[in-house]
């Protein structure tokens, strides 16, 4: 460990001084880890804080701390860590209704936990803290090590070292090969080469830096990506009902969510209507009642004055106009209702989406609000049950698809729905302080059969239920930053690659007179990084021709793989007569 | 989709999985007497001293020249590596272990496939849309990982742990996650499976051989045991991490990519979500320890086995305790 150190060091030095030509003690770095270990030194050294060195000093201890390959293990770990709350609490604007019902179960212990941002951890300043110091870091790492890359790319590879015996890799051999055509074997391998007197310095894998800076930039890009799709986007959600239509405008949501950086005006003018939705299920056997499909058959104009043309929208086939997705994303019944009131006019006559309570057999509740009732409102509660059996003196649904659609009126109210208190009402339930005060009609008819029609007690009117339609939730996204975002994240992915499969090798070739091979290794022993430094800068050997003594020497610069295969390979390839041949 | 399932082809792939259970279970059984009984000779994991014969003869095979020598000057092999319990002579019995296990693993593999594509014959289409298959697709992977290490890095030393995780994950299948063939619900009916399920399940058979490597690690005591050396332990790790890594990057983003598809986001910090990047995060701390002077060994290889706990909880546990829209949580019961 010491002696790694040791290196690095002296690498970091070799670096920033002024003579980066030679091999210098990277040439014998047995474990040698490219430009990684320098960046890593630089944060061994960082803790090293400044006495006194007022501002600057410290804002150069802190830059380089933060820029530690120590420091961003800790910020990987945090960041990790600090996304665990969100995969345990609900979280806002994925969950909302569990997130109501924490504050509902336990005030005081959701307070608290909102308090700390759980849930919404992913918009929590804490953890975006954790994220920009992150990339902070990311940047202060990556820059330096671009430009530092970018200055390797253009130098050329280091000159041999005096004794190639002491390499990792080490071959000998007697043959004719001159500097030159040694040098012309290697570039044939796709090496980058010098040469100097008797000797051949090749050295290849530069893409192992540049995949890794890829990968690293690029999850730059992600993040800019995604935050600028934040910012630039929005969502929203809708649900249509058979036969109605939808326009692209603030105003029809149920729910929108635009980003801060979204105008009204700026969203894509198309519209549609739902002519029909068709869902599959599993008829029989054990798996009965599973959904097979999801099918929504729309009229779609781009623009207004734009040709209608028909989609049909999927589950994973979202419908897009420039880069606006609508996507399916629920479905359940609605109902139709015909409601006379107690003076014999029709109050109330459309479909009524139903929230579903029983997923697996689709049945269903429905709240009917009829305001417009004479003499008094009505509030009905319905269930609707998509195909109806009767059990144990119940009526019950046994499959989602609507083979025997009944509707049973299981509660009808007169009175004040409590609609102008200026309170705001989910559509879905009566209101329950309103309720207390109106008087029961009904509770619990028989079910309707479609075409039905039940009679309130006392002149109150009747209901009548008169057919089937389904609803569709949709979701409207648009996202700037969906395309931007998926190419970084490949150019990562193609980086990564790279960065790990790629190694850097460097392998050097002396040419000496015959005879020289009294150089021949003796029992090699361990690397020894202080020795090896010293470059034959002056070539004992004229490089010649004759038959002469070849030494080859290489190592990896990183770790991983076998490189003595590959060695052993560029070896023989340097040997004459293989190549000669051509 | 057909809705029609091939009863005798989905019996028949039960069966087959049936089958790879026993295989495994033999197969490790020899693994461990080969362990146990075999040569404890270096040589099994290849160490970082590249074998002279090898280079010798890649190199020698080149060309008539003649006074070819190659040297390798590695550093000697790391203390305990080649600490053989000298002179003990392995019983011809336990070398032939170590090929019947190997044999055996083979052919468990084979069996394990046929189940997988049984199935997927039985139901048409590709045979991971529930727990049940999942997990058995997963184990094929993990023991497809072993033989691909085994083969190419000769980390037989593996074995035996990797078929008994194959051998309990396909019997946990079996008895907790069961469920019959059959069609799979419309969110799951894309194209996206074949390649981010695909893509998930090669890189978790990858993390699992690395994970069998990580805890051998840390068990393992200095010193001469039988247990692979330190060194071979981590490079297998390293090795299988480091092809697991970005197969495992590639399949969170097919992830988000499908979720564009089919959630109208493509990522939402859905619980299966967080916990694939909390994977990944991890997987990445690993591969910056080994880069980091001070993280090497030890504390590396427990970064590795935290972020093997974080796959393990994604792939299991937040189908089970968290929920969330995945609809993979088919658990039965
Ligand atoms: C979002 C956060 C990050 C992720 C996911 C990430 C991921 C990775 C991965 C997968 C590698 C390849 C490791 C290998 O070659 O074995 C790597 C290498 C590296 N990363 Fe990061 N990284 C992140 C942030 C950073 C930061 C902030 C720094 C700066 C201090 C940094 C510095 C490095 C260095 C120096 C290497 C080269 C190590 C080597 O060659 O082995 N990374 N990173």
């Amino acid at each position: 460990m010491e002696d790694v150190e040791r290196v690095i060091r002296d690498d970091a030095t070799g670096r920033s001084g002024s003579a980066p030509s030679d091999g210098g003690p990277e040439a014998t770095r047995e474990n040698a880890r490219t430009t990684a270990h320098r960046t890593a030194s630089a944060g061994r050294e960082a803790p090293v804080r400044p006495v006194g060195l007022g501002i600057t000093g410290w804002a150069r201890w802190f830059w380089r701390t933060l820029t530690s390959m120590r420091t961003a293990l800790i910020l990987l770990f945090l960041f990790a860590l600090g996304s665990i709350p969100g995969s345990i609490w609900p979280q806002r604007g994925v969950s909302d209704a569990k997130v109501a019902q924490y504050f509902d179960d336990d005030p005081r212990l959701a307070e608290w936990l909102d308090r700390l941002w759980l849930f919404d951890v992913f918009k929590a300043p804490w953890f975006a803290a954790i994220y920009l110091l992150l990339f902070l870091s990311l940047i202060g790492c990556v820059l330096p090590r671009a430009a530092a890359h970018l200055r390797e790319l253009r130098r050329k590879p280091p000159a041999a070292p005096r004794n190639l015996s002491r390499l990792p890799q080490h071959a000998f051999f007697d043959g004719e090969l001159t500097v030159e055509e040694a040098a012309a074997r290697l570039r044939r391998m796709r090496f980058r080469v010098t040469t100097g007197p008797g000797w051949v310095s090749a050295e290849k894998g530069y893409l192992r830096e540049t995949g890794n800076l890829l990968f690293h930039i690029a999850l730059l890009g992600l993040l800019v990506a995604v935050g600028a799709g934040a910012l630039y986007g929005y969502r929203g959600n809708v649900l249509v009902v058979e036969g109605e239509g939808f326009a692209n405008t603030v105003a029809a949501y149920d729910r929108y969510m635009p980003g801060q950086q979204v105008s009204a005006e700026s969203l894509e003018p198309f519209s549609f209507t739902v002519d029909d939705f068709q869902a599959t299920y599993i008829a029989k056997g054990e798996r009965r009642g599973q959904a097979l499909d999801f099918e929504a058959r729309l009229k779609v104009t781009d623009a207004p004055g734009r040709p209608e043309r028909d989609y049909a929208l999927k589950v994973n086939e979202p419908l897009e106009v420039n880069g606006t997705q609508t996507y399916l994303i629920d479905h359940g019944y609605a109902p139709m209702f015909k409601i006379t009131d107690g003076g014999g006019q029709v109050a109330f006559e459309r479909p009524v989406p139903c929230l579903v309570v029983q997923p697996a057999t689709f049945t269903s509740e429905c709240v009917i609000k009829v305001p417009d009732a004479q003499p008094e409102q009505l509030g009905i509660l319905v269930a609707f049950l998509p195909t109806t059996v009767p059990m144990n003196g119940e009526w019950v649904s046994i499959f989602p698809g609507a083979a025997n659609p009944t509707a049973q009126v299981y509660g009808a109210f007169a009175g004040d729905l409590g609609l102008r208190n200026g309170r705001p009402q989910s559509v879905y339930e009566l209101d329950p302080a309103s309720l207390k005060k109106m008087r029961p009609l009904v509770m619990k008819a028989d079910p309707l059969a479609v075409g039905k029609k039940l009679d309130l007690p006392g002149g109150a009117g009747s209901i009548e239920f008169t057919g089937v339609k389904e609803w569709i939730a949709l979701q409207i996204a648009y996202d700037p930053g969906r395309v931007p975002a998926f190419v970084s994240a490949a150019l990562a992915v193609a980086g990564l690659v790279l960065s790990l499969t790629v190694r850097r090798r460097r392998v050097w070739v002396r040419v000496g007179p015959a005879g020289a091979a009294g150089r021949a290794p003796d029992a090699p022993d361990a690397p020894d990084t202080a020795n090896a430094t010293d470059v034959t800068g002056a070539a004992e050997g004229a490089g010649g021709s004759g038959r002469g003594h070849v030494e080859v020497g290489g190592l990896t610069r990183t770790e991983g793989g076998d490189f003595g295969e590959e060695f052993a390979e560029i070896v023989s390839a340097l040997k004459p007569g293989v190549n000669d041949a051509r | 989709m057909p809705v029609e399932v091939d009863a005798g082809l989905a019996t028949l792939s039960d069966q087959l999985t049936l089958a790879a259970v026993l295989l495994y279970v033999v197969a490790m059984v020899c693994y461990a007497l080969d362990l146990g009984f075999g040569r404890v000779k270096g040589t099994d994991g290849k160490s970082e001293a590249v074998r002279p014969e090898e280079v010798l003869v890649a190199a020698g095979g080149g060309a008539a020249g003649a006074g070819v020598a190659v040297a390798p000057s590695a550093p000697p092999a790391p203390p305990g590596h080649d600490a053989a319990p000298a002179g003990r002579a392995p019983g011809a019995w336990a070398t032939r272990a170590a090929t019947v296990a190997v044999a055996l693993t083979w052919l468990g593999w084979a069996v394990n496939l046929g189940a997988l594509l049984t199935r997927g014959w039985a139901v048409g289409r590709w045979p991971w849309g529930n727990m049940y298959e999942f997990v058995v697709a997963m184990c094929f992977a993990a023991v497809s990982a072993f033989l691909y290490l085994q083969l190419r890095h000769g980390s037989r030393f593996l074995g035996a742990f990797v078929t008994v995780a194959a051998a309990l994950g396909l019997g946990f299948a079996v008895r907790y996650l069961y469920v019959q063939a059959g069609p799979v619900v419309p969110a799951l009916n894309s194209y996206w499976v074949a390649i981010h399920v695909t893509a998930a399940i090669a890189a978790s058979g990858l993390f699992i051989a690395a994970g069998a490597a990580g805890v051998l690690y840390l068990v393992r005591k200095d010193g001469a045991v039988r247990l692979p050396s330190r060194p071979d332990l981590d490079r297998v790790a390293h090795r299988a991490i480091v092809i697991a890594f970005p197969i495992w990057t590639f399949a969170v983003i097919a992830g988000s990519l499908w979720a564009d598809k089919a959630w109208g986001r493509y990522w939402g910090w859905d619980p299966k979500e967080v916990w694939a990047f909390i994977t990944w995060i991890a997987y990445a701390a690993y591969l910056h320890a080994r880069a980091t002077a001070g993280f090497k060994g030890r504390a590396a290889m427990i970064v590795q086995l935290i972020a093997f706990a974080c796959l393990m909880f994604n792939l299991v546990g937040v189908n089970i305790f968290l929920g969330g829209l995945h609809s993979y949580a088919e658990v039965p019961g």
